[in-house]
């Protein structure tokens, strides 16, 4: 596995400078299909500071390592700060019996981790990208979600966390690309979030390390840069299983999450500015469990549904929310929900522009919905 | 160019120095000080120097195979007439210890007589018998404290037994019955005890494994260790890779006890694997490794012992491979005569069988006798079909348990989906089992 990831960079030899380099260059290679906008009206008191999305996971990953003496962070590569730099220093500040390295081998992260949680630590797992999480899905769905079921709530690994990065990065390819939110999506006893920027990052994060289930956090590593806005210093955390409505609007409903989010306020914007069309925005925020009453009241209320993933259309997380949108939503629907996904090809290198659910293909289906 | 051309003379430079130094040892520290580039130092030593590995050079090509070390011998105690061979290698365990170990062996066989029959017989759904390892149970059982914390693969009973837990307990777990304490939810045999720090078991092989390292990791310096039970073929999961791995380069006290039996369900050993068992895999992991007769329940007692002490002194992991032989079938499921000779397992169950080596032993020391025998197991007996009958009178938990624990707290779309499951059984309830739950 080891052998595809993207340029790796040892601890010995790596510079950070080529490291950010990289990074930069990553995140100017890729973020054209969307345009970052900092979230308006955060309610979160307190002294904030200017972040971007990885510096609010590393302040987020320094406040859980402070505020639970026992905790501990491990994965490929952490101890240096990982390679889109979410644990920089904290080695150094929390020793190396607290924030370590490990072998290279997913499924030992993910074993590791659900036994540290079973004796009652703290466990902050990193998979390093989103798409070598296959090893360890084994001990993710069939060990980690059915821990406490199983057990007759005798055992549990409710303190496990486990962040992946996620989602298109521009040149990222078939293995670091993906978006696997809908395998986990089936399985119960897990809980799922998609941070769409610092702000969102932070509190998620501190919300699933607290949580007493075991959580995923895919982190879309394209915002980890791209994404910039004020983020609270303090403590404070945001609640899974809640969506977010970012515009609020009235003739159709866009769900999405992740990078996504962006690219429909976009195309909010433009259905605004050019068609005179009330666009509703959402972010899901939480995959599993998922807010089924803010999704199906806004879709009630407009009667028109898009939704927009980069994960394929087949079986993705748009299939669940569609169904249970008809279902809830039935006499009040005026098209069908409509989903505009990425295609059910593997995730593609120089295609990746015409792969994407970019927001013209958002905004033509949002032009034949309110015209069906 | 010219970078390639200095690098060249370097090697040569490199090259002619340590031909030198390999000749004139003396020379090797003059050298060292007066190197070319002193950041690069090491790289005039006449040793290899790469990052991957501490070793020697060789200039004779050749294979390192199996043949190249001898296996690993297998530790012993008593001979199979339950004899000491060495006394100063016998543990001196008490007369009550070694009377629960015995009785321990002899409980949990005659249990398992009656719930293998009483599977044959429809009344269980399944069960796995522990015919033939008993001595791994019981001689590693007896060798821990109740602290340490258990991670068992699915045939060691034994171990939960010496531990504590009653007849009533398994045979509730195998009816799935309201006094079960997994809630009836896994199937027979897969049996847990928060009270006695053994972590519910699960039919995935070897995912406890790397789960054990990571309970050692969080539990070093708490004076505790973590003990790990799987069989052979489970050490061939990707797992057990991860396991062994992690135990090492993260220095976690855990015991990985190997159950090596033989079999893994019809696949023979030599299927399973090519090198000398699982113990050969130890040092290849840098994980301190013992051997051991896993039919001397003395043995297997001192090896864990051994270990034990080790792993918390050290905070590192060792690895115990008990060889042993699995005189039952796999399970209910399974019949061995399919894939081995019924000779071959009698063969085994006559000559070699752990609880008659250590019946041996207690009557060589007069601790136990045939009347006794003849009474534990009538005892036995009695007090197993006591708790089978009442286990089997019992209802099921609610039906609702279903829904319970999948997360700490009910979410909101689970408690519909409950609603709507109760909204259908009102109308349709003769469809159902409902009588067999707790109303």
């Amino acid at each position: 596995m080891a052998l595809c990831k993207l340029p790796k960079f040892s601890t010995e030899l790596c510079q950070n400078s080529l490291i950010s380099g990289y990074v930069k260059y990553l995140v100017k290679r890729s973020s054209s299909h969307f345009v970052y906008k900092p979230d308006e009206n955060v309610n979160i008191q307190g002294e904030k500071t200017k972040m971007n999305m990885f510096q609010a996971i590393n302040n987020a990953l320094d406040t859980a390592l402070r505020t639970d003496p026992k905790a501990v962070i491990f994965g490929e590569d952490v101890g240096f700060g990982g390679v889109f730099r979410c644990t920089l220093d904290l080695q150094k500040k929390y020793g190396k019996s607290r924030v370590f390295n490990t072998p290279l081998c997913e499924q030992g992260i993910a074993g590791f981790g659900i036994g540290v949680a079973v004796a009652g630590t703290t466990a902050i797992a990193e998979i390093q990208f989103a798409d070598y999480i296959f090893p360890a899905f084994d001990q993710l769905v069939n060990e980690a979600a059915k821990y406490r079921y199983r057990s007759g709530n005798q055992f549990d690994c409710g303190k496990l966390t486990v962040r992946a990065p996620c989602g298109a990065v521009g040149h990222g390819a078939l293995y670091h690309s993906q978006s696997p939110e809908a395998y986990f999506a089936h399985t119960p006893g897990i809980k799922i979030v998609v941070p769409r920027g610092p702000i969102k990052a932070k509190g998620l994060l501190l919300s699933c390390i607290r949580d007493p289930d075991p959580c995923l956090v895919f982190e879309p590593k394209v915002l980890y840069r791209a994404a910039v806005e004020e983020v609270p210093v303090d403590d404070f955390q945001l609640p899974i299983g809640k969506a977010d409505i970012l515009v609020s609007g009235s003739d159709i409903t866009l769900i999405g999450w992740g990078t996504q989010v962006h690219v429909l306020k976009e195309v909010a914007a433009m259905l605004k500015d050019t068609h005179k069309i009330s666009a509703e925005v959402i972010d899901l925020v939480s995959i599993l469990p998922w807010d089924v009453d803010t999704v199906c009241k806004s879709a009630s209320k407009t009667g028109r549904v898009i939704i927009a993933h980069e994960a394929p259309l087949t079986s993705g997380f748009g299939a669940e929310l569609a169904a249970t949108i008809q279902e809830h939503c039935f006499l009040k629907l005026q098209a069908p929900v409509t989903r505009v996904t990425g295609p059910d090809t593997p995730f593609p290198h120089v295609f990746e522009p015409l792969y994407l659910p970019t927001k013209w293909r958002c905004l033509d289906e949002a032009l034949k919905l309110i015209d069906y | 160019m010219v970078k390639t051309f200095n690098l060249c003379k370097i090697s040569v430079v490199m090259a002619l120095r340590n031909s030198v130094l390999r000749t004139v040892p003396g020379l090797k520290k003059i050298v060292f000080n007066n190197g070319l580039r002193k950041s690069s130092s090491r790289l005039f030593s006449t040793e290899p120097n790469f990052p991957g590995a501490k070793t020697s050079w060789t200039e004779k090509l050749q294979f390192t195979e199996t043949d190249s070390y001898a296996p690993i011998p297998v530790f012993r105690v008593m001979d199979r007439q339950g004899c000491v061979i060495i006394p100063d290698e016998e543990p001196q365990l008490g007369e009550e210890t070694l009377l629960k170990m015995y009785k321990t062996m002899v409980v949990l066989n005659v249990m398992d007589k009656i719930l293998y029959e009483s599977q044959r017989q429809g009344r269980i759904s399944f069960y796995m018998t522990n015919y033939g390892e008993e001595a791994t149970h019981i001689g590693s059982a007896a060798a821990l404290t109740l602290d340490d914390l258990v991670y068992g693969q699915y045939r060691e009973a034994g171990v939960l037994m010496y531990r504590g837990f009653t007849l009533t307990q398994f045979i509730d777990q195998c009816y799935g019955n309201i006094d079960d304490l997994g809630r009836g939810k896994q199937m027979p045999v897969h049996y847990g005890s928060r009270e006695l720090n053994f972590v519910t078991i699960s039919s995935p092989l070897a995912t406890q494994l790397p789960q054990a390292v990571g309970s050692a990791y969080a539990l070093k310096g708490s004076n505790k260790v973590v003990i790990c039970y799987f069989g052979d073929g489970t050490a061939s999961e990707g797992d057990a890779h991860a396991a062994f791995n992690f135990s090492a380069t993260l220095d976690c006290p855990v015991i990985f006890f190997c159950r090596n039996n033989g079999y893994a369900i019809s696949t023979p050993v030599d299927e399973q694997y090519r090198g000398d068992g699982i113990a050969g895999r130890g040092p290849a992991y840098g994980i301190h490794t013992l051997r051991v007769d896993g039919n001397d329940v003395l043995a297997v007692y001192k090896a864990t012992q051994f270990a034990r002490e080790y792993a918390l002194k050290a905070n590192k992991p060792v690895l115990i491979e008990a060889l042993t032989y699995r005189v039952g079938d796999h399970s209910t499921s399974d019949d061995s005569s399919a894939y081995r000779s019924p000779k071959e397992v009698a063969e085994w169950a006559a000559n070699d069988y752990p609880t008659k080596k250590f019946r041996y032993y207690l009557e060589n020391k007069g601790l136990w006798s045939e009347d006794k025998e003849k009474q534990l197991v009538e005892q036995t007996k009695k007090d197993v079909m006591i708790a089978f009958g009442a286990g089997e009178k019992k209802p099921k938990p609610k039906w609702t348990e279903m829904y319970e624990d999948v997360y700490k707290f009910l979410p909101p779309h689970i408690r519909k989906q409950r609603e709507a499951m109760q909204d259908h059984v009102k109308k349709y309830r003769e469809h159902y089992p409902l009588g067999s739950f707790q109303k």
